[in-house]
């Protein structure tokens, strides 16, 4: 028997506060409070939540751009971990990024990789396919399989290295228009950045740390728009993080090139003074900008320049991060705090509305991975009929982070020690809740069944 | 003075006290007895992951020239991607009871880790961190300037005294060189007016920043100037030929001709003006032979110096305001 959530005086996009009812995997009522007549008082499977008129209620998130290290790196992250991490932090669907061992470039690892997701239960897993074989950046992977799988792929991306072969981005860019399918690009320029360590700049020319010039990314976000313009196919840009980077998109847009763009959390709120520490929590790729960079894609994302945060969540294991900063791994968590990110530095700044957050954290990354249609549809409305893929949040409430103490089974966050506002109370994957009281719900899967045994064996590992 | 990690954070006093300290103990290196017994009984860790026989042998010497018991590390090859960590070597040091650890490392910013991660608690020394910093070269520059055009030769008269009014021009790979970066910062400090020539490839982005000031040509630069001591830095051969980031020159021949030191722009610097070089030299490329052997060259004198101000940073940092380690010396 499935449960039916009734959630009281919550505010839908931080509207005015109204009753949900969630039944059957989808919202069946939306009304002003007091509207919802099931109760658990005379209905066992009914579980009521008051939301005390505070509570907002978002869409379920959907990433974009989650490593999940599942196959090869089950020491950082497991799809379990990750997507229980993912759960944790609001989201209902990630899309896992294709840079696993082996590779995520054929039909049989993506449908691995997709089945996995399916049996751990947290979140709609979707994967994201190599542009190229083994992210070589020489000969096509097999788009058209991997789109045809079960997985049904419809994002590609050699992310991590940046397909960098004008005549291979083109080919790429081309093929899946066949169907419908986006490039979603990592833009480095090789030769540019061949031993970079964090910004150039006058942080990198002081520490004495070889730069990764801003040149670097916009020369390739460039040439891709026009690549795209040229053969009038879709583009996706990853973790944009500069300023011009941002001018360059709001031009393409301004011509109608079909070009959508993201932005990290942590270049919405750190900037590349943290090398100064050397502590290797802050090396990331692309890496930390500066403030004017910081301002110029919070701005970028309030005018909608920039359509989707993605939290680029890279697990590592600590010793890849308690090292020299030359010798330690790029990346950061950011499933569990990517929402406070966004709210501390776009809502409480009054950039942004929690409908805008709805917007850049669940619904254009729906669409853009052209997931938001279908069984099973993501990044919807908060509207009767819809799936009832929901987050509840608290904004009102704030916490320290903590990466011990993360679901993520790495510890590597930024955040560490820094208090963020707006805390995840509840989430709901088709109706059924994977978090509640702010806590994991721990039996899953779409039986509900097998998933206590998967994490009981990541924590072990972690431990 | 906890540490001694980067120039930068030397104030002026602090800069000078240690300028003053070398003096001291470059006096004693002129008895015959030339051993201190302040260190005795201290562990000082020369720990290496960069072949520097040059200046593992000059902490070495003024390790034991002030009766420390030395250990050398030697980590070359073991760093980085191959072998043990660097905590887990900064925990055996630990446990070990090295109560001074001088490094030495390809990474910028591993001397900063070993200082404040909390594996150990000795003192940390910066023997050079990737393109970081290289403060007691630095320190061995400023006093010998400081010798040399404060003192005329000798330090009697100098002590307390800064830098105050005199030109350096520090010329070469700067982008790449942890010796130019500790200068420009310890130089400024101590009130010289700094000049770096290089061609543009061979500065980094964000030095307009820095306090000093930028040429990309050396002629300019020794008439507009007339800088009272020039520093030749050292050019890596690799910076010729392909390497990572391509060649940041044409060639030998067009470095020597714009950016390197020979007997005519010798000749047309000040008459009191002397040359430097942090060694090992490239004869013909940065610097000609005669150049380097020229009367006015303190080169050879800058390798005596380093032994003093290294003896002097032990000195400060183990043996110095903290009375607590006093009382340890005395047993
Ligand atoms: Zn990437």
């Amino acid at each position: 028997m499935t449960t039916t959530y009734v959630l009281r005086g919550v505010r839908p996009l931080g509207g005015e506060p109204a009753d949900v009812v969630l039944d059957g995997g989808r919202i069946t009522h939306l009304g002003a409070p007091g509207s919802a007549t099931p109760s658990s008082d005379t209905d066992p499977g009914v579980v009521e939540i008051d939301g005390e008129n505070r509570l907002i209620l978002l869409p379920g998130l959907v990433d974009l751009h989650t490593h999940l290290r599942e196959p090869g790196r089950e020491d950082a992250e497991t799809v379990c971990s990750g997507t229980r991490a993912a759960a944790a932090g609001g989201f209902t669907a990630v899309h896992a990024m294709a840079n696993t061992t082996p590779t995520q470039d054929t039909a049989g690892v993506v449908e691995q990789v997709w089945r996995l997701g399916r049996d751990a239960g947290w979140v709609d897993v979707r994967p994201v396919g190599a542009v190229t074989v083994g992210l070589g950046g020489e000969r096509l992977a097999e788009l058209g399989a991997m789109a045809d799988s079960a997985a049904g792929v419809r994002v590609f991306s050699d992310d991590g290295k940046c397909v960098h072969d004008p005549v291979l981005m083109r080919r790429a860019l081309e093929y899946v228009k066949a169907f419908d399918g986006v490039v979603a690009q990592h833009a480095q320029e090789p030769r540019l950045t061949e031993g970079a360590q964090m910004n150039e700049g006058v942080v990198s020319s002081e520490v004495g740390l070889a730069g990764w010039p801003a040149v670097a990314e916009e020369s390739i976000i460039a040439r891709d728009v026009l690549l795209a313009e040229h053969v009038g196919s879709r583009l996706h840009v990853c973790h944009l993080s500069t300023a011009r980077s941002v001018e360059i998109v709001r031009w393409a847009k301004s011509r109608g090139v079909e070009v959508t763009a993201e932005v990290t959390p942590h270049h919405l709120l750190l900037t590349d003074e943290r090398a100064r520490s050397y502590d290797a929590r802050f090396k990331v790729n692309p890496p930390l900008r500066t403030e004017g960079d910081v301002e110029a894609v919070r701005e970028g994302l309030a005018d909608g320049t920039i359509d989707i945060v993605a939290t680029d969540h890279a697990p590592h294991p600590v010793e890849d991060k308690d090292c020299e900063w030359a010798a330690a791994a790029f990346g950061m968590t950011g499933l569990e705090t990517a929402l406070s990110v966004v709210q501390a530095t776009m809502v409480d700044t009054g950039r942004m509305s929690w409908a805008d957050v709805a917007r850049v954290l669940s619904q254009a990354p729906a669409r853009i991975g052209r997931i938001d249609a279908g069984p099973a549809a993501q990044g919807r409305g908060v509207g009767v009929g819809e799936p009832a893929n929901v987050t509840l949040v608290d904004p009102a409430a704030s916490r320290t982070v903590r990466g011990a103490q993360q679901v993520t089974a790495s510890a590597n966050t930024p955040l560490e020690g820094m208090e963020l506002p707006g805390v995840v109370v509840a989430t709901f994957l088709r109706g059924r809740a994977t978090v509640l009281g702010g806590v994991p719900v721990d039996a899953g899967g779409e039986d509900g069944s097998g998933l206590a045994g998967r994490v009981g064996e990541t924590e072990a590992v972690a431990s | 003075m906890r540490h001694l990690l980067s120039t930068a954070d030397l104030a002026k006093d602090d800069a000078v006290l240690l300028l003053d300290t070398a003096a001291q103990m470059a006096a004693t290196q002129s008895r015959e007895m030339k051993k201190l017994p302040t260190l005795r009984g201290r562990t000082v860790v020369n720990l290496f992951y960069e072949d520097s026989t040059r200046t593992r042998i000059s902490f070495e010497t003024a390790a034991k020239r002030l009766s420390a018991d030395v250990i050398n590390f030697s980590a070359k090859g073991s760093s980085v991607s191959k072998g043990e960590s660097l905590k887990d070597t900064a925990l055996t040091l630990h446990a070990m009871g090295a109560d001074a650890v001088v490094v030495r490392h390809q990474a910028s910013g591993a001397p900063h880790m070993l200082a404040h991660a909390g594996w150990l608690d000795a003192a940390v020394l910066n023997a050079g961190d990737g393109m970081h910093q290289h403060p007691t070269q630095a320190l061995l520059d400023a006093f010998t300037i400081r010798r040399h055009l404060v003192g005329a030769g000798s330090d009697a008269g100098t002590e307390g005294t800064d830098l105050a009014g005199l030109r350096v021009a520090i010329v070469g790979d700067v982008l790449h060189s942890r010796v130019a970066r500790s200068n420009v910062h310890l130089l400024h400090t101590l009130g010289a007016q700094v000049t770096l020539v290089a061609p543009p490839t061979l500065l980094p982005v964000g030095v307009e920043t820095w306090p000093c000031e930028v040429s990309y040509n050396l002629d300019e630069t020794i008439e507009q100037a007339s800088p009272d001591a020039v520093m030749m830095l050292r050019v890596q051969r690799e910076r010729m030929s392909g390497g990572a980031g391509g060649a940041f020159f044409p060639s030998a021949r067009e470095y020597s001709r714009k950016f390197g030191l020979g007997s005519q722009r010798l000749s047309r610097l000040p008459g009191h003006a002397i040359v430097m070089h942090p060694g090992p030299m490239n004869r013909g490329l940065e610097i000609s032979a005669d150049a380097a052997d020229h009367p006015r060259s303190v080169i050879v004198e800058q390798v005596a110096n380093g032994i003093a101000v290294r003896m002097a940073s032990l000195y400060l940092l183990l043996a110095g305001s903290d009375t607590a380690d006093d009382e340890r010396t005395s047993l």
